[in-house]
């Protein structure tokens, strides 16, 4: 099988699981206790702190651990929209191209009175930092642009974006579900108030994330009970999740430039396949984009037959992102992006991650050729 | 051989996968997603393809070790069964979007998915018997007379019959209900789905103007000579055989007698008014393969609650069948399916047109 769904979810690092164990098996005291047993694993999470913390050139107090990157992205998003109300500013700006975590909350919040600009993007998917600088006004308490597309690898002009949003004294979150990890990121230089991230998109365990949140941000919780993560987050701590999160990130950046050496190429050559494949389009910027990332729309082919033959031959791909009932919605990236629906029903994703081959990407263009070869027939 | 199921999350199609497996068959499970709910309905209500019917599905099929696939075929739907549905309606007569959609999605769309999975047969829990005899395929009654739905599988061809299975044909409907049970299937003690799926509470007008967008024009009620007698709420309010909610006052109860969509009128009349003996058959399906030579004698049943009655049938014209009732029978009406038995095997049947 050759797994071509890293956006999706990536293996678990061995790395990563080995230091989780001994807080799986042995160190499972509950790191609120008093005693020493509880405090070893208290430890654990400290120290991962501030593993974490370091790889974004962020402050240990500034990384609150919460279950999964949906989380972060809704605590980023409320805290913002908490703090603009006290000082009665109800405008928040994003974009159409966002995960459904971000969009969703604010979905919320627009029932809630806030008033909510959805940014276009151009068709490769990216958004205009003069955009957001024309949309900001008086009212407006967050600006919240992903990082990096789940969907079509897109990455964002994080760093201008935050310049703007600092001169005009607005908060600004990154979703950075899909770039941490594999990109490198310091929310210093890049002018970053609020960043997510999801463990189990580089390597590292299920259930575990993590929010980012520049000193000075009062966070508003979003899960109330005891006064774990400094009241912040309730709920006992997943200690063991929270050491594979620390050892995998590290482990990841540690490598990321032989990664992104390596991955780059492979990805171009994949590209440069699909390219030639009749009534093919790439989805996405040619250079600005995740090194793992492909997606191409073919058209007169559904994508949901598509991943059904290559997941015959042994391919695990995706298109478009998966709806609750585990159907395939359309993309509301590649509508953004301005792709033709018949194109946004032909949309094939492939994300690859570093332990791919050469030889595994010949496969793949083959087989993507001879399916839709079979389907249009 | 391998088998591809069509699981609603109901009982019935969970038990025909079952049976398949029982059968020795190499089973996928499959639901089809038809419509996003929130397109048909105002409120919350679960009905097929919601959520919980997919978690069902999936719950038997993970249970019985098949693979499961959900396969959104919403754009399909919608420009085969429900426009279609609308435009039946504002032309004033009656559909019956089930039988367009097991035509259309299940043995179609769903089956080209079978042939591209490399599936031998397609599977649903419909009860209806296919036999085979030197190569030819019969459609037949489901041994359980109450609960037969051969009247909704008219439009299969022989190709189409050759690769289906309905594993329940030979069932009762409790002796399906005691092979979930026994199986702990989670929806074992699931009611049965009532009317169409996209129309939650069977309430066809608001359904038809939430889907279209469209308000209706109020129109008159008119009697056969012509005379006005009231005003209708707009003609996708009507249906033929109709007496409740006309709002009219009178000494004797008046019924739908016809619906006219271009002087957008509906007329009104006695119940006698409803008799017919003779209607016409259009967008014809044999099973055969052929239509049956000269006149010929069966049953004919003109919607899914009637019972069949004898009729002798001949056609008038490449595509037009001509029906003569022995017996009057009340409330033929357009758009809905004619389908004609001989004893417990379907012939064949089409769509009821009011001219021919």
């Amino acid at each position: 099988m050759i797994y071509a769904d890293n956006a999706a979810t990536t293996a678990l690092s061995e790395h990563a699981l080995e230091k989780m164990m001994p807080y799986l098996k042995e160190t499972y005291g509950n790191p609120s206790s008093t005693y020493l047993f509880g405090q070893k694993a208290k430890e654990a999470i400290e120290t991962s702190r501030e593993a974490i913390a370091k790889v974004f050139c962020a402050k240990p107090s500034e990384i609150t651990f919460t279950s999964c990157g949906s989380e972060a992205d809704n605590q980023a998003v409320i805290t913002a929209a908490r703090l603009g109300l006290r000082s009665g500013k109800k405008h928040i700006i994003s974009t159409k191209i966002e995960h459904h975590a971000v969009l969703n909350t604010l979905k919320e919040l627009e029932k809630e009175g806030f008033k909510i600009t959805l940014l276009d993007v151009d068709e490769s998917g990216i958004v205009n930092p003069e955009n957001i600088r024309d949309s900001i006004c008086d009212d407006t308490c967050l600006v919240s642009v992903m990082y990096a597309n789940n969907e079509i690898g897109t990455i964002q002009p994080i760093e201008k974006i935050g310049a703007i949003c600092h001169e005009r004294n607005v908060l600004f979150h990154t979703d950075a579900v899909q770039a941490a990890g594999h990109l490198k990121i310091d929310v210093n230089n890049e002018n970053i108030d609020l960043l997510s991230l999801s463990a189990h998109k580089f390597h590292g365990p299920k259930g575990i994330g993590a929010l980012y949140a520049k000193n000075g941000i009062e966070l508003s919780s979003v899960i109330f009970g005891g006064a774990q993560e400094r009241g912040k987050r309730a709920g006992t701590e997943n200690v063991a999740a929270i050491v594979g999160m620390a050892a995998a990130l590290k482990e990841s950046c540690d490598n990321l430039d032989a990664y992104t050496k390596k991955l780059i190429p492979l990805r171009d050559k994949l590209i440069g396949e699909l390219k030639k494949i009749s009534g093919s389009k790439l989805n996405g910027d040619e250079n600005l984009r995740l090194p793992g990332n492909v997606n191409f729309s073919f058209k007169g082919v559904e994508g949901e037959e598509l991943l059904l033959l290559l997941d015959k031959e042994g391919i695990s791909a995706s298109s478009g992102a998966a709806c609750a009932s585990g159907s395939l919605a359309p993309s509301h990236v590649l509508k953004a992006i301005g792709c033709p629906d018949d194109m946004i029903r032909g949309a094939l994703r492939l994300t690859i991650d570093s332990d791919i081959t050469e030889k595994d990407i010949e496969y793949i263009a083959e087989t993507v050729r001879t399916v839709i070869t079979k389907l249009r027939h | 051989m391998k088998a591809l199921i069509a699981m609603s999350g109901g009982v019935d199609s969970s038990v025909a996968a079952l049976l398949m497996k029982n059968e020795g068959y190499e089973c996928t499970g499959c639901t089809m997603k038809l419509y996003e709910n929130d397109t048909v309905c105002n409120y919350k209500k679960a009905t097929c393809c919601s959520l919980k019917d997919v978690e069902d599905a999936r719950n038997v099929a993970y249970r019985l070790s098949m693979p499961y696939y959900v396969f959104n075929f919403t754009g399909d739907f919608k420009e085969k069964i429900i426009d279609k549905f609308i435009d039946c309606y504002e032309k004033g007569i009656t559909p019956n979007p089930c039988i367009d959609c097991n035509r259309y999605m299940k043995f179609e769309k769903l089956y080209e998915r079978a042939v591209l999975m490399d599936c031998d047969v397609i599977v649903t829990g419909h009860y209806a018997i296919v036999e085979e005899k030197d190569g030819e395929y019969f459609l037949k009654k489901s041994v359980d007379t109450s609960k037969d739905q051969s009247y909704v599988l008219y439009s299969l061809t022989q190709e189409q019959l050759k690769h289906t299975r309905f594993p329940l044909g030979s069932l009762t409907k409790a002796e399906v209900r005691k092979i979930a049970d026994e199986n702990g299937f989670i929806n074992a003690a699931k009611p049965d789905s009532q009317d169409i799926c996209f129309v939650p509470d069977g309430d066809y007008s608001a359904s038809i103007e939430k889907l279209s967008g469209k308000k209706y024009l109020p129109g008159d009620f008119v009697l056969k000579d012509g005379t006005v007698i009231g005003k209708h709420k707009g003609i996708i309010h009507y249906t033929i055989g109709q007496r409740k909610g006309l709002g009219i006052a009178a000494e004797h109860p008046y019924y739908v007698v016809s619906i006219d969509a271009e002087k957008n009128t509906v007329t009104l009349g006695d119940n006698e008014d409803l008799f017919t003996t003779t209607f016409y058959v259009k967008h014809l399906n044999w099973i055969s393969g052929k239509a049956p030579a000269g006149e010929f004698r069966c049953n004919a049943k003109i919607r899914y609650r009637h019972t069949e009655k004898p009729a002798s049938a001949f056609l008038i014209g490449e595509d037009t069948l001509k029906v003569v009732f022995d017996e009057p029978q009340r409330a033929v009406t357009p758009g809905q399916s004619a389908v004609l038995y001989d004893n417990d095997y379907v012939l064949g049947g089409g769509e009821i047109v009011s001219e021919p």
